[in-house]
């Protein structure tokens, strides 16, 4: 079984994956809302931009981070400053590499199921007295929840696989940045450690799988809802 | 004077305009299919802008383009009965009734739930979902579920065309009773001539 070093391997992981989609949810979900619903000038760019860390190498992104997020860098400095908020080297930063690689999978995920939502139902609520705000709460929210959380689950799987951008931006430190992937990769560099190797592939297989089907299993709700298509 | 509707609006390559004002009761709005008759409730409704003109109910002006007058929907106390009944899908029939009633004001409702229910036979429904629903009863349940938002007056596009001849003429009676004791303005959206002569008081052709 797991040795106590393992399992904290484990449950930093956890803490990125779960920190990393807590924290760009919302994010996530207002860009799925600009791209299903809004309608402005440079939607194609803002949806390219979104896709970008799907197709770029994950070395490029955590270079970019890098750039970005150093302490003598803008957004480092401004962000050490007024937040306390300090990314390189740090479980934070592994957390925001997750979220950045994540982001394309949660958001197109959450889109597609905004935009499953029928309109009409939405008209429907408006002329019954709601106004915008409580449409979006009683109806656009309740109808497209499966497909977001479909799609938190998704990033949060795929944020516990997240490997290149993490490596380049935070390194591999111990306790602090060593997630699962890092740590198996790690043990593959030392020989006579190929047993540790085994069981931390295992539960990345296991750990990846359970959230993939939870994800699925969150999408077909949200395909067949409570009749959703059988409005009448 | 009860509806009063002048409007003009662009649609693609068509025109739809209109121009009538009713007193009252039941006017159904007869044209062929394609014509725009959707597109007027839709406008009546506050769910399309028109280009130009105005439209008021029992004198209470909804839009005014000259005067920059533009309700929107959840202001203009419109009950609007859909073709396809569109009922919430992940609310039950009791909370899709509920639906307008808990967000109209005290002194606009008209109706209570007990009485809806009565006048639409809905009773045993009321704890089933919309998609265990047959077509006549999703009807009947967004009959009540407009009145229970206590509108000043009723859409009602095509509400019989997806219903058989039994169901139909249920629906007919109830659209009577809402026409006669309620003396709610009703416009009223078909292509089908047994209803306008069933139903109608007025008719405008589109």
């Amino acid at each position: 079984m797991l040795g106590a070093e393992e399992w904290d391997i484990v449950r930093l992981s956890l803490k990125v994956s779960l920190v990393a989609v807590g924290a760009s949810l919302p994010l996530a979900f207002a860009l799925a809302w600009l791209l299903a619903r809004g309608r402005f000038p440079g939607k194609v760019l803002l949806d390219g931009l979104v896709h970008l860390p799907l197709v770029l190498p994950p070395v490029v992104t955590g270079w970019l981070l890098l750039i970005a997020f150093a302490p003598n860098a803008p957004a480092g400095h401004f962000l050490a400053d007024w937040f306390g908020l300090v990314f390189m080297f740090r479980w934070t930063g592994a957390a925001l590499a997750a979220a950045i690689m994540a982001l394309p999978l949660m958001v197109r995920a959450m889109r597609l199921s905004i935009e499953s939502v029928d309109r009409r139902l939405e008209g429907a609520a408006r002329t019954l007295g709601a106004t915008r705000w409580q449409t979006f709460r009683s109806i656009t929210l309740p109808l497209s929840l499966p497909g977001v959380l479909a799609g938190a689950v998704l990033g949060f799987a795929r944020s516990i696989g997240e490997f290149g951008a993490t490596i380049t931006f935070v390194s591999n430190i111990p306790g602090e940045t060593r997630t699962l992937p890092i740590a198996i990769y790690s043990a593959l560099q030392i020989p006579g450690r190929e047993a540790e190797v085994t069981r931390l592939a295992i539960l990345s297989v296991l750990l990846s799988l359970a959230a993939l089907i939870l994800s699925e299993v969150l999408a077909r709700r949200s395909a067949a809802g409570k009749g959703a298509g059988h409005v009448l | 004077m009860s509806f009063e509707i002048s409007v003009g609006k662009r649609l693609g390559d068509s025109e739809i305009a209109v121009d009538f004002a009713t007193a009252g009761g039941l006017t159904a709005l007869f044209g062929p299919s394609g014509v725009g008759k959707t597109s007027v409730l839709n406008m009546v409704a506050g769910l399309m802008k028109p280009d130009k003109g105005r439209i008021a109910i029992d004198g209470h002006c909804l839009f005014d383009a000259a005067a920059g007058i533009d309700l929107p929907p959840e202001q203009r106390r419109i009950g609007y009965v859909f073709q396809d009944g569109r009922l919430f899908p992940h609310k039950r029939v009791r909370a899709n009734l509920l639906y307008g009633h808990a967000l109209a004001q005290e002194s606009d409702r008209w109706m209570s739930l007990d009485e809806a229910v009565a006048f639409l036979g809905i009773g045993p429904l009321l704890d089933r979902w919309p998609a265990t629903l047959s077509g006549g009863e999703a009807q009947r349940v967004a009959i009540g579920r407009a009145l229970l938002s206590g509108p000043r007056a009723l859409l009602m596009d095509e509400p019989l065309s997806s219903l058989d001849r039994a169901r139909r003429e249920e629906i007919m009676i109830v659209i009577e009773r809402i026409r006669d004791e309620m003396k709610l303005p009703i416009l009223y959206v078909t292509h089908d001539r047994d209803e306008i002569d069933r139903l109608a008081t007025e008719t405008v052709v589109v």
